[in-house]
């Protein structure tokens, strides 16, 4: 299936969740959090959040800011 | 080991919601060189509290270590902030998401009115204020040095305002000293001023109105040398919150001498101040002594 993952378009597996696409991008689960088409998405939730065809994925982390 | 100064010694730490500063300086993790210098600023400046920016991940597998390996959160308070919002939702949203990583309901809120001034827009500003407390976060807001918008962003519910001394990372120190002095007169939560400072001096006057706090980023950031101005940021912090705390003398137009004015040896002369057109002879303390 087709998804945007921070505006880029990307193939994932059938059967992918938050919580395995987290981890195929070598992310630490408690350094990243996640909007599944613009709602936030509790980290406890991600390993049961199927992601579906279309999707619009926001995977943010915290960066140097003032 | 910390080393027990005046400063803390004497002094009430700053609580803001769950956390509880001894120093008074709160630091950006923006614009430094790497990961390394932006830990040796922070160690130095001996902050409390940093704050950091809620962005997309980087998706090069190639990437580096996180800022969050770098930040000791044992000592640290980590204060995300919402900077590269322009409107409410999306301030709203990253507080959202910052909350979701750090566990913490503290942000700084931050809605600016567009891309070149940076300046905080009020209107929605105040509205994202009542959406996240709602929501139960903890609620610095960063504003214009406004006293009738700081009022409300506190009935609002916001823990703290931070104005603005001058715009982001413009250097230019606290422009409006008497309107940051109103807000801090008007208000009873933390007054923290945030942006603008250019240099230690700015920091110290900021403290010596009698704010709770200064907050800066690029000032030591893109100094010449970053590390030696953290060290010049806390010891100004320091020294301005000494001397506010202290209570400075009155200004006056005139001298008062320091040593005594009595037990001077023979011959020494005393001239009288020039008589100007608009001296007031009678006032003068001083017999005059005219040779």
């Amino acid at each position: 299936m087709k998804i945007l993952l921070n505006g880029e378009s990307r193939e994932l597996p059938e059967g992918s969740t938050i919580a395995t696409l987290v981890a195929s991008l070598d992310l630490r689960p408690e350094q990243v959090a996640v909007e599944r088409n613009r709602e936030l998405v509790p980290r406890a939730e991600h390993a049961t959040t199927a992601l579906a065809e279309g999707d619009e994925l926001e995977v943010v982390t915290l960066v140097g800011g003032g | 080991m910390k080393n027990e100064t005046a400063t803390e010694a004497g002094d009430e730490p700053l609580v803001l919601g769950e956390a509880t500063l001894r120093s008074r300086l709160l630091v950006g993790t923006g614009k430094y060189a790497d990961f390394e210098e932006t830990a040796r600023a922070i160690e130095l400046s001996e902050t409390d509290c940093v704050t950091v920016a809620v962005r997309r991940v980087n998706l090069d597998p190639s990437k580096g270590p996180s800022l969050l390996d770098v930040i000791d959160r044992e000592r640290i308070t980590i204060l995300p902030n919402t900077a590269g919002c322009f409107d409410a939702q999306s301030a709203v949203r990253t507080a959202r998401l910052s909350r979701e990583i750090l566990g913490t309901p503290l942000v700084k809120l931050e809605v600016l009115g567009d891309t070149k001034t940076l300046l905080p827009e009020p209107v929605a500003t105040l509205e994202a204020t009542r959406e996240l407390v709602a929501d139960g976060f903890t609620v610095l807001v960063y504003c214009s040095d406004d006293a009738r918008l700081a009022v409300a962003l506190q009935e609002a519910g916001a823990t703290a305002v931070m104005p603005a001394g001058s715009p982001i990372g413009s250097g230019q120190g606290v422009l409006n000293p008497n309107a940051i002095r109103i807000i801090r007169e008007l208000v009873d939560v933390p007054v923290i001023v945030d942006a603008g400072v250019g240099t230690a001096s700015d920091v110290a006057f900021a403290m010596e109105l009698g704010v709770d706090g200064v907050l800066l980023n690029t000032a030591i950031a893109n100094a010449r040398e970053p590390l030696r101005m953290a060290v010049a940021m806390r010891d100004a912090c320091r020294a301005g919150r000494q001397a506010f705390l202290a209570g400075r003398i009155p200004r006056r137009l005139y001298a008062t001498a320091s040593s005594p004015t009595e037990g001077m040896v023979a011959g020494t002369v005393q001239p009288s101040p020039p008589r100007g057109k608009g001296a007031v002879s009678a006032r003068s303390p001083e017999k005059s002594t005219q040779a």
